[in-house]
Formats: C-alpha cells, sequence, structure tokens
C-alpha cells in the first residue's frame, strides 16, 4: 500500500517537475523579448536622462541637470506641457460626451444599426498618418471642404492649422472625431452589461428616461468612463503623428506636444540625454494623473 | 335608431377597443409616436454618419478628380469625369510599389511571430505551473502602461548598436547597425504583451479536462498546445492577427526613426513625400491615402466582430 503510494506520488512529483520545466520554456522566448526589448531599455533610458549624450561620443554624467534645465530654463517643454495639458483637457471631456451619447444612440436593434456602428468606427482603424493627411485636406484655406462649406453660410475663410489661437484646438477636432468610435464600442459594452431589471424596476417607479440615465446608466458605467478617462490620458499626453504630419509643432510652437519635443530634441538635435529626461517627466505626469484618477474614483465607487 | 356610439364604433360594444375606441386611439398614437421617435433616431444616425464618413467620402472622390474639379470655385461636389491620373502618379512618379511592398513584409512577419510566441506564452501562463508564474506575468502586463517615448531612444541605440550587423564589430562600432533593414523595422513588434494577455485571457476558458485526457494519452505539451488549444482559438487568433497586422501597417514613429534610406520607407512614411514645405501634391497625396488606408479598412469591414472582441476583452476584464 505504503509502497504503491510513493510509487504514486513519485510521477505526480516528476509530472509536476515537467510542467514546470515546460512553463518557463514556453514563457522564455517571451519574457527574455520583454526584458531586452521593454525593461532594459526602461532602466538605459532612465541613465540617460542623467547624461548629455549625443550618440557619437559617450555619454557624460550630468547629474539632474538636464531635469533642472528642462523644469526651471526651458521655455519650449513648459509650452509643451501647458500645449499638452490643455489639448487632454479639451479633448477628453468632448470624447467622453459624445462616444456615451453615440452609445445610447446605437445601444438599439433597429434595422441597419450594425451600418452606423461600422461608420461610427471607422476613423478609428484608419492610421494617424492617413487622417492626418485627409483632414490636411479637409483644413485647407482655399479649396479645402470645410472652408467650402462654411463659405456657403458665409462664414471665413478660416485658416485652420496656420493660425497660433486656433491650430490646436484644430488638432482637437481632428483627434475627437477620430476617438470617439473606439469608446463608443467600450460604452456599449458597459452598457450592455446594466441588468435589465433595474431600468424594469425604475420603470415601476415610475422614473423618467433623464432620471434612469441620472441614477442607474451614469453610475453603473462609471468603472468604464474611469478606464476610457485613464486609457484617454496615456494616449492624448503621448499625442505625435498628427502634429508631426500636420503642424510640425507650429504655428509659433503653439502645438508641440510634449511627446513631439521628445521626437525633436532627439532625432533633430541629437540630445538623447535631455530628451530621455523629456520622457521621463511625460511618464511622470502619465502615471501620477492616472493614480489621482484610480483614487478618485474608488473612493467614488466604493 | 342606431346610438350614434354605436355608429361611430361600429357594430362592435361600446368599451371593446375597436378601430375607434379611445384605447384603440391611444395605441396608434404610442405606435405613431414610436415611429416618429424611431425616424428622429435614424435622421439623427444619418447626420451623424455623414459627419463620421463624409472625410473618407471627400478623400474617395478627390483622388478620382481631375485637378481643374478639385480646386475650382464653386466647388465641385461629385467628379463629372472619372480619371486615374492621380493613382498613376503617385506610382510613377514616387517609390510606393517599394513602400507598399516593405510595409506588408514587416506587418506579415511581425504578425506570425506574434501569433506564435504570444500564444505560447499564453499557454503557459494559462495551463502550466510555475513558481514566479503571476509575477512574470504582471510584470510584463505592467510594460503596457509605458509610454513608448520612454524606450524609443534606447531602441534606437540598441538597432544602430546592434553586435556584428550592417558593418558593427562585436562591441557595436563602426557600422550601422540594424539601421535600414526588415530586422530593425520588425524588432519592437515580434511580441505584443496585448497578444499574450488576449490569449491567455481565452486559453483559460478552455476546461483543463482536455489537458487531462490529453496528458493520458501521451501527448507532450507542446502537442496540446499546437494540436489542440490552437485550433480551439481560431477566434482569438484571428483577433489577434488584425490587431498585429493594423497595428504594424499603421506605425508611423519607428519606421520614422529607423529608416533613412528612401528604399527602406513604409507607407505611412510615404505619405510625406507628396508634401514638401510649401506645395502639397493634393490629387496623389489623396490617391496614396486611399490605397494605404484600403487594406486595413477591408480587414476591419469583413472581421467587425474581431476587432469589437479584442477592444472589449482589454477593454473591460483588464
Amino acid at each position: 500500500m505504503s509502497a504503491s503510494h510513493s510509487v504514486s506520488s513519485y510521477w505526480k512529483n516528476r509530472a509536476r517537475r515537467h510542467t514546470m520545466l515546460m512553463g518557463y520554456l514556453f514563457v522564455a522566448p517571451m519574457a527574455l523579448y520583454v526584458l531586452i526589448v521593454h525593461f532594459i531599455p526602461i532602466a538605459s533610458s532612465l541613465y540617460l536622462s542623467f547624461t548629455d549624450y549625443n550618440i557619437l561620443t559617450a555619454p557624460k554624467w550630468v547629474g539632474v541637470a538636464n531635469y533642472v534645465k528642462l523644469l526651471f530654463r526651458d521655455d519650449l517643454f513648459r509650452r509643451a506641457m501647458r500645449n499638452t495639458a490643455q489639448y487632454a483637457l479639451e479633448v477628453l471631456p468632448l470624447n467622453i460626451a459624445i462616444s456615451l451619447a453615440l452609445a445610447l444612440l446605437v445601444n438599439r436593434a433597429t434595422r441597419g444599426i450594425v451600418i452606423f456602428r461600422t461608420l461610427f468606427y471607422l476613423p478609428v482603424v484608419t492610421s494617424i498618418i492617413a487622417v492626418s493627411m485627409i483632414w490636411l485636406w479637409l483644413y485647407e484655406p482655399r479649396s479645402g471642404l470645410i472652408n467650402l462649406i462654411l463659405g456657403k453660410l458665409g462664414v471665413g475663410p478660416v485658416n485652420w492649422l496656420g493660425s497660433p489661437a486656433l491650430a490646436l484646438h484644430s488638432l482637437v477636432l481632428m483627434r475627437v472625431w477620430r476617438g470617439v468610435g473606439w469608446n463608443m464600442v467600450i460604452y456599449l459594452a458597459g452598457l450592455q452589461g446594466i441588468p435589465q431589471y433595474l431600468y424594469e424596476a425604475a420603470e415601476i417607479d415610475g422614473a423618467s428616461g433623464l432620471g434612469k440615465f441620472r441614477y442607474i446608466t451614469w453610475p453603473m458605467l462609471k468603472p468604464v468612463t474611469y478606464y476610457i478617462i485613464v486609457m484617454g490620458l496615456i494616449s492624448t499626453f503621448q499625442t505625435f503623428g498628427e502634429v508631426y504630419a500636420m503642424t510640425g509643432g507650429g504655428p509659433l510652437d503653439s502645438t508641440t506636444t510634449v511627446a513631439f519635443l521628445v521626437y525633436q530634441r532627439a532625432f533633430q538635435y541629437f540630445e538623447m540625454g535631455e530628451a530621455s529626461a523629456v520622457a521621463f517627466l511625460l511618464f511622470g505626469v502619465i502615471l501620477v494623473l492616472s493614480l489621482v484618477n484610480i483614487r478618485y474614483f474608488q473612493t467614488r465607487l466604493d | 335608431m342606431r346610438d350614434v356610439r354605436q355608429e361611430i364604433c361600429g357594430s362592435r360594444r361600446w368599451n371593446t377597443p375597436g378601430p375607434h375606441s379611445r384605447a384603440s386611439l391611444e395605441r396608434r398614437r404610442a405606435r405613431l409616436r414610436r415611429a416618429l421617435a424611431g425616424a428622429a433616431v435614424y435622421v439623427v444616425l444619418a447626420a451623424i454618419a455623414i459627419v463620421m464618413a463624409g472625410p473618407f467620402a471627400w478623400m474617395l472622390m478627390s483622388s478620382f478628380k481631375p485637378n481643374q474639379e478639385l480646386f475650382a470655385y464653386p466647388p465641385v461636389w461629385i467628379p463629372t469625369k472619372i480619371t486615374f491620373e492621380h493613382f498613376v502618379n503617385a506610382f510613377r512618379y514616387t517609390n510606393f510599389a517599394r513602400y507598399f511592398l516593405n510595409s506588408a513584409v514587416v506587418s506579415v512577419t511581425a504578425t506570425l511571430l506574434n501569433l506564435f510566441f504570444c500564444s505560447l506564452a499564453g499557454y503557459s501562463f494559462a495551463r502550466l505551473d510555475f513558481p514566479g508564474k503571476s509575477l512574470i506575468f504582471f510584470a510584463v502586463l505592467a510594460t503596457m502602461m509605458i509610454p513608448v517615448y520612454v524606450t524609443l531612444i534606447p531602441l534606437f541605440i540598441l538597432v544602430r548598436r546592434f553586435p556584428l550587423a550592417g558593418g558593427n564589430n562585436l562591441s557595436g562600432q563602426n557600422g550601422t547597425g540594424l539601421i535600414n533593414t526588415y530586422w530593425g523595422l520588425i524588432l519592437p513588434y515580434i511580441v505584443s504583451v496585448f497578444g499574450v494577455f488576449l490569449t491567455r485571457q481565452f486559453f483559460t476558458s478552455i476546461p483543463t479536462e482536455i489537458n487531462d485526457a490529453a496528458r493520458v494519452d501521451g501527448a507532450s505539451e507542446f502537442t496540446i498546445y499546437s494540436k489542440i488549444y490552437l485550433p480551439l482559438s481560431r477566434p482569438v487568433l484571428a483577433t489577434l492577427a488584425i490587431f498585429s497586422f493594423t497595428g504594424v501597417w499603421d506605425d508611423f514613429l519607428w519606421p520614422l526613426v529607423i529608416t533613412n534610406s528612401e528604399h527602406m520607407r513604409t507607407v505611412q512614411l510615404g505619405l510625406q513625400i507628396f508634401r514638401s514645405q510649401f506645395l502639397v501634391d493634393w490629387g496623389p497625396l489623396m490617391a496614396a491615402t486611399l490605397v494605404v488606408t484600403l487594406p486595413v479598412l477591408l480587414i476591419f469591414i469583413f472581421n467587425q466582430r474581431h476587432f469589437v472582441k479584442g477592444v472589449v476583452t482589454t477593454g473591460l476584464k483588464g
């Protein structure tokens, strides 16, 4: 009895060791890759941010000089931070309001609704460069579609991307157009997860449509909204493609974002150390904003 | 003499909801209201659809419009004559065919590598037990939070100083490394953390009894993974393939940083060629944008449920 028991436990142990080995073996290629392409670069980027490095000569340790310069003596960095924050602050509320309205609108089983959902999602699957090119043409001051339509209404011509006061808002408008489809799908999934009996109970209590939205839909969608805000912060704070392709940061630095500044400093001026410091400050801002958001929503949810 | 009411209500008894009774009137009114509300919804939907699809329609029409109609005032909304000159020019005067080939090579290779490495790791995380598993899993997931700009510069240096490539010596000097090569272009796309997460989530939904039965039959773990799990996971693999392909096809920053040779550009970079500082060649630019966008649009339109599944899985269960 005891002999057969120990034999079976021997085999069990062997099987467990084998699974363990296989587990490591299967994970190894991915883990090694993530180590080389994510973790080591994060560490070396942090190191570079404390150096003066132009690629051609070896990095020179300068301590916190890059950070001090950026935070206290660099007008363009401060401008880029302000532009990026303003951009995010304009994009996020518009995006949330419109995408939620769209989700409520397409959350019905009407004939042909799938076609509308598809149409609203089309800008999301189009590359940012293609979208930029299309909107560059729409925004064209003389022959662009938007000014043609405005001209019919007796307005304009508006210099969408050429005016320092307007260029950032024009980028916001395009980003909202491109982004609402994505959040609509997420809100749609959230809406379909709300149990129907809540609405039925509210109807028995005589709740109006607006009341149902305010006391059921909106609170039940809180986790989704929180997710959308965090993801929105992460993506809007990294805005680069449209700036590079449409405005080049101008006019008069009015559309220079932090991500664009990283690119400019690193790959146009070859100030790799300083660019790394900009990247880490960007990372810090994103992290803090996300954590604040998570804390805020957790206290509100409990 | 017949009751007036009966006259109105026909031969039916009072109170029975006939075609003209109060109850039926109310019902008809409600039905009418519903129909009107339904129609209003369609009107709103159509208006939004025009805003969302309008820019695409304008791109489409602009790429088939002859130049004089492209810049005509008053504007020509729909081309009176369809021309292919912009497409011909886009491909004749630029290297666009080559950019297309580059993008296809990079996107397809990256997608295949992704499918294999992500699902292999996903299987391990879902079905195999080993010490440190959850630590590794969350460490890998956490990288999704890191902005690409943090790793961009070291990755560029890694590619440039890649040992024994592009004339480099063992310590990565003297040459250009993997800059302007396909491997350099593919490097950051080989394993997507999103894909590891996606496959792992799907694999955990497959009943473990399958593993036990296969192990009793003497199947190795790799056989279980490749002969049982992969075939069962076609939908999620399709989702991953679509996301990898479109992600790589659409990416702009990495090819911008890692290529400077005209021959190694990808399509997204190639679009920049129609613009110089002061002049934009709108016709060919719109034609080329259409061609660049078309593969992804077609993939999306024919695989919508996979797109939605990917968004929802990573969006809500994360």
